[in-house]
């Protein structure tokens, strides 16, 4: 799907998006020469029908995570089907990450994570903790933070629309 | 820049021949450059994550019928430890995302998957065969079920489970292994899916190496096999041989067969559908009890089960992609 700005013949930049939170997309595009915008909006049907595949829209911002649509969208997942190779994911204030190269091209610092932080962590269900760790982790370290908080974790879910994690 | 011009007539169809608003306005395929989704590119890496994984399997089995009923669960976990009882190293897939049994036929019920960055380490199960399941992912005893919009669900409930299946594959960390066995759940457009996702990866993987067609000795099942290999032709996959399972019952401490369905012989349908007949598996009720409490024997003792699945495995093992067929 392409949005084309008629009156300049141009290519409309995705900009932002939002997930209320209700099934639906607010997605916005901007005209790159005269600065109109438009929003795409999409019904739950709709959003899912994208999301089933896989994809983001605007966008990948950080790597897809092993079996994350499948997590994702298992309606009543068993809570311990997973463990996190990290055993001291719960409740180690000084825990860190390091997660292997990518693709995605950023110098990697190592993460730390607040109290605060691992605990909100351990509010997310195991079948989807490690997942949400490692995007946290990720962006995180794209961001060139080296430490995690509420304030970065709240960030990302904005940033990266994850507010459904 | 384009100047737009207004299209003639007061009605919102445009007159036949006349030029229309959306005419001076450049198309999809006009738009090249940058599009910030990038979904294909988005597509191309979940594709390329497959090629990847599979790169590291010897051969790619398929087990399918497009009949339920027929056994392809328990012909996928004891052939699966009969190859690896002549050790080779097996991976299972189960693809009944809605009726999964393979987690409970190779013993993994209840086993954690490693949840790790670079993919989900399988579960491992008798044998050593490692597999996964919606069986290991959802609690025993309560039906799969998708997040999503309760209206129109048959519209993206289908895009959901071939994405779960291709995670499946493209997502655990199978390691170099030998055999990766797929357990294809009844109906003919199941196998259809598959052959679909498999075949987008690459030249160097677009068929499944070995399909397996299951049938039993039945006048019905034999109808639908035969749609099943009619589309399997159709989609030019090289090698597909029939099982009849269930061909006769196998009484313990007795070499004699009794019939337990009075339709076609699989080699009856075999013939019928042109197909050529790899083996013909009788009812063994201490082999299936084993199986269903995920303890398959495969080839291991001396019934005439095992002994067809050790002839099952070297004749796998002699087909398409298979460890002697390499050497």
């Amino acid at each position: 799907m392409k949005f084309l700005c008629i009156q300049c013949d141009e290519v409309m930049s995705f900009s932002d998006r939002d997930l209320p939170g209700d099934g639906t997309i607010t997605a916005l595009f901007s005209c790159g020469a005269c600065g109109r915008e438009m929003a795409m909006l999409t019904n739950p049907m709709e959003t899912q029908l994208v999301t089933s595949l896989g994809v983001e829209i605007g966008g990948r911002t950080v790597p897809e995570q092993p079996l994350q649509q499948t997590r994702s969208r298992l309606d009543a997942p068993r809570d311990d089907a997973f463990v996190d190779e990290e055993a001291s994911l719960a409740g180690d204030p000084g825990s860190s990450s390091t997660i292997p190269a990518t693709e995605h091209e950023f110098v990697r610092i190592r993460v730390t994570w607040t109290s605060e932080a691992t605990d909100r962590l351990a509010g997310v269900p195991k079948f989807v903790r490690g997942m949400v760790k490692r995007i946290y982790t990720e962006y995180a370290q794209e961001k060139q933070i080296e430490v995690i908080t509420p304030d970065v974790m709240d960030r990302a879910r904005s940033d990266l629309g994850l507010e459904g994690m | 820049m384009v100047e737009p011009t207004s299209s003639s007539g007061t009605g919102n169809t445009p007159r036949e021949g006349s030029v229309t608003r959306a005419d001076t306005v450049r198309g999809y395929a006009d738009l090249t450059g940058e599009v910030e989704s990038k979904i294909v590119e988005q597509i191309g890496e979940q594709h390329a994550r497959l090629v990847s994984r599979l790169s590291e399997v010897g051969a790619i089995i398929v087990i399918a019928s497009g009949k339920g009923g027929v056994g392809k669960s328990a012909v996928t976990v004891n052939l699966a430890v009969a190859l690896a009882a002549r050790g080779a190293r097996v991976g299972a897939v189960d693809a009944d995302l809605n009726g999964p049994s393979l987690g409970k036929m190779l013993g993994l019920i209840g086993s954690q998957l490693e949840d790790r960055p670079d993919g989900i380490v399988p579960a491992v199960g008798v044998a050593g065969v490692k597999g996964i399941s919606t069986d290991l992912l959802i609690e025993e005893g309560v039906p799969l079920r998708w997040k999503g919009p309760a209206h129109d669900q048959f519209v993206w409930q289908g895009v959901t489970e071939a994405v779960a299946l291709r995670e499946f594959i493209s997502d655990v960390v199978w390691g170099p292994i030998d055999y990766l066995i797929i357990d294809i759940p009844p109906g003919t457009d199941k196998i259809g899916r598959f052959l679909d996702l498999v075949s987008e990866v690459g030249p160097s993987h677009l068929q499944p190496d070995q399909v397996l067609l299951v049938t039993i000795p039945s006048e019905v099942a034999g109808a639908v096999v035969a749609r099943s290999a009619t589309q399997l032709l159709e989609g030019g996959v090289p090698c597909i041989g029939l099982i009849g399972n269930m061909a006769g019952y196998a009484q313990p401490g007795r070499d004699e067969l009794l019939p337990l369905f009075t339709g076609p012989s699989a080699g009856d349908i075999a013939d019928a559908v042109g197909l050529e007949l790899w083996s013909e598996i009788p009812f063994d009720p201490v082999f299936g009890s084993r199986t269903d409490n995920g303890d398959p024997a495969g080839a291991e003792g001396d019934s005439i089960v095992a002994q067809v699945f050790t002839d099952l495995a070297e004749r796998v093992e002699h087909g398409p992609g298979g460890r002697e067929e390499k050497k």
